[in-house]
């Protein structure tokens, strides 16, 4: 998994509520192979009318080209489980998404594709946005190791799970950190299955 | 003495395997369901050339894409490949397959319970949100996405920080002709689509008591549409009626040993929860979502919302741009709205008595607008059959059609046009969820019968007894 440290990137404000996971990626792009990219499904039905024309949505206008930074109002990724909205995210580029809070499923996604979820008060998300809308060039700094947010001469903190901060800062895979518990993992399940066999359904 | 401890907390600590020093635990999964659009995370086990962990814990179901009529043949060879790819992932690494000419086969969340795989005090995940689900038999269930499925396949664990404990007591009874769906429904608009973000969710109180496990796995299934990490009602009388006898559950004297242990499984006296919050079932009206978003919902007598009697700009731009999307006028009865379609169906509400419910305003009546009506599952297709509900649904004019996740998401092929306006049995009314530039209006099994009769948005208590 790519480490995620300190990211200088052009920034896209999007301004919108409850962007769920079926707008990231609508359904019927999902049964697609993770090798033709799902960069371009990303936002797809908001960005592209019915002949493939742009629809001018933020992330295609020419001020927000090569955005690594998503910023959205509340409740961003809510919906669906599907890894493939973090996916489409990841292969167009977006690196941080920052909000005021996410689906939780979402939020655990976007950490194991090394993607940060970066969670600012509904306030200072207000402010980026106005900012990001006004700069001269609509780039910010997001540091993980500090978690802070450095835009024109403003800083913003952001908070994350500590532990989700670790695997990003380090980029950790969840396999390696289980193997070591193999031991204890087979005593559990003998343990479990002695107690209730009913478990093991037959 | 120990700590009185929540439903939640007693079948967490049950299910820890370590927690490490950062307060992330390693926790057993006791059943894995999977489905056809698992195929990520399988492609993730075979790039580490290992196999799946526990065989007998994990099972497949083809429901997000499968095709709900002319089976078993599917038309679409990129369909075909995805469900032929569970086969033989299920034969290679040699785990239970519903698959689409099974009579077990259905929407996962259906299945799990209706075959007694899901049972209380179990952790059942799979990588679909709606796994929530299975929490109404007191089991802890969620969603996970793709990397933790793989993880799953892999170890049978996964890494997870114990979430906030909330709870949400609902008392009262629920007026004639509403159901679970009208609950959940107004739980949504009540602590908003990320409300219960964060928190494990346990339902209590005598409405959520009155409900029968139809209404409490609708009710736990639409918990996720609040936020909430998982949902659970303590299990109890209707709990083992219900379990008993169940094709894959504990059978005689193994059953009655693990009601013994599902006994104990209820919140003790004053154990604490991070949030509590308290219902009134008896004032609750019909609800219909009107928006993009399930919290958008409100009583069908009400009026579509007026962004211009918004204070907070964001909140008038959010209304404004929702409103454009579903074709609604500001301040325009609710009672008017004109629908094209009608869907039943979905891990929701398409359980035997939902369809029960929907034939019962349907029955001798004609619909004024095409339909679709998918069962749960092909048992619960069987049982509608032998009693007859498939009659009432065809001679009212709908179509009859097999089991599977169907218009909900629409992966399948069923889809609402665009422009076209859905009322619907399901749980997300997001901005093109059941096809591009669909309008979807949620509402209960009952209300959309309702709707499918008059050609609009309909109170079904006018035409109830009717």
């Amino acid at each position: 998994m790519e480490r995620f440290i300190r990211l200088d990137a052009r920034a896209c404000p999007l301004g919108l509520a409850n962007v769920d996971t079926d707008q990231l990626i609508p359904a019927r792009f999902m049964s697609r192979p993770r090798s033709e990219g799902y960069g371009r499904f990303l936002l797809h039905d908001l960005r592209f009318g019915a002949d493939g024309q742009s629809l001018g949505f933020p992330l295609d206008v020419p001020r927000h080209a090569g955005a690594a930074v998503i910023v959205a109002r509340r409740n961003f990724g809510t919906g669906s489980s599907r890894e493939a909205a973090v996916y489409a995210l990841w292969d167009y580029g977006i690196r941080c998404v920052i909000a005021p809070s996410f689906g939780d499923i979402f939020a655990s996604n976007a950490v194991k594709n090394g993607l940060l979820p970066a969670q600012v008060s509904p306030e200072d998300a207000e402010a980026i946005l106005a900012l990001l809308e006004v700069a001269e060039v609509p780039r910010l700094v997001v540091d993980l190791e500090s978690q802070r947010i450095e835009l024109d001469d403003r800083a913003f903190p952001f908070s994350i799970d500590r532990v989700r901060r670790l695997q990003l800062l380090n980029g950790w895979d969840d396999l390696d950190l289980t193997r070591r518990h193999a031991e204890e993992i087979a005593a559990f399940r003998a343990r479990r299955l002695a107690e209730a066999p009913w478990l093991l359904p037959s | 003495m120990q700590q009185a401890r929540t439903l939640f907390d007693k079948v967490w600590d049950s299910h820890v395997i370590v927690t490490r020093e950062d307060g992330e635990s390693l926790l057993w999964v006791d059943r894995h369901f999977v489905h056809e659009g698992s195929h990520h995370a399988f492609r993730q086990v075979e790039a580490r050339g290992l196999a799946v962990a526990e065989p007998a814990l994990t099972f497949g179901v083809a429901d997000h894409y499968v095709p709900t009529r002319n089976r078993p043949a599917i038309a679409d060879p990129e369909i075909a490949g995805m469900v032929e790819r569970l086969s033989a992932n299920a034969v290679r690494h040699g785990f239970r397959l519903f698959g689409l000419e099974d009579p077990d086969q259905g929407i996962v969340h259906v299945v799990g319970p209706e075959q007694g795989l899901t049972l209380p005090g179990l952790l059942v995940v799979c990588g679909d949100s709606h796994t929530s689900t299975h929490g109404a038999l007191g089991a802890y269930a969620f969603g996970i996405g793709a990397s933790e499925v793989a993880h799953v396949l892999m170890t049978q664990t996964l890494w997870q920080r114990k979430p906030k404990r909330m709870r949400i007591r609902i008392e009262g009874a629920l007026a004639p002709g509403l159901s679970a769906k009208d609950l959940a429904l107004h739980v949504i608009r009540t602590i908003g689509a990320d409300g219960a973000r964060g928190h494990a969710l346990e339902y209590a109180g005598a409405a959520i008591s009155a409900l029968s496990m139809e209404g409490r796995l609708t009710l736990c299934n639409m918990s996720i549409e609040a936020g909430a990490r998982c949902a659970m009602v303590a299990p109890d009388a209707v709990t083992f009626a219900y379990l008993r006898g169940r094709p894959l559950a504990p059978q005689g004297e193994a059953f009655e040993r693990a009601c013994a242990v599902w006994r104990g499984l209820a919140s003790d006296p004053g154990a604490v929860f991070d949030r509590d919050i308290a219902l009134d079932a008896s004032a609750i009206a019909p609800l219909v979502t009107w928006g993009v978003s399930p919290e958008d919902a409100l009583p069908i007598d009400a009026r579509v919302p007026d962004p211009a009697s918004e204070t907070d700009p964001a909140r008038a731009g959010y209304l404004e741009q929702a409103l454009a999307y579903m074709g609604l006028r500001a301040g325009m009865p609710l009672e008017e709205v004109a629908v094209d379609r009608v869907f039943i169906g979905s891990c929701t509400n398409a359980r035997i008595e939902d369809l029960r419910a929907a034939a019962a305003i349907l029955r001798g009546r004609k619909a004024t607008v095409p339909g679709l009506v998918s069962p749960g599952s092909s048992r619960v297709k069987a049982q509608a059959e032998a009693e007859g509900l498939d009659r009432v649904f065809r001679e009212a004019g709908l179509e009859w059609a097999d089991s599977g996740c169907s218009m909900c998401v629409g992966m399948n092929g069923d889809l609402v046009g665009p422009g076209e306006r859905c009322a619907s049995t399901t749980n997300r009314n997001f901005r093109g969820r059941q096809g591009k530039d669909a309008r979807t209006h949620l509402m209960s099994p009952a209300m959309v019968a309702a709707a499918a009769v008059t050609g609009r948005l309909t109170d079904l208590r006018k035409l109830a007894g009717g």
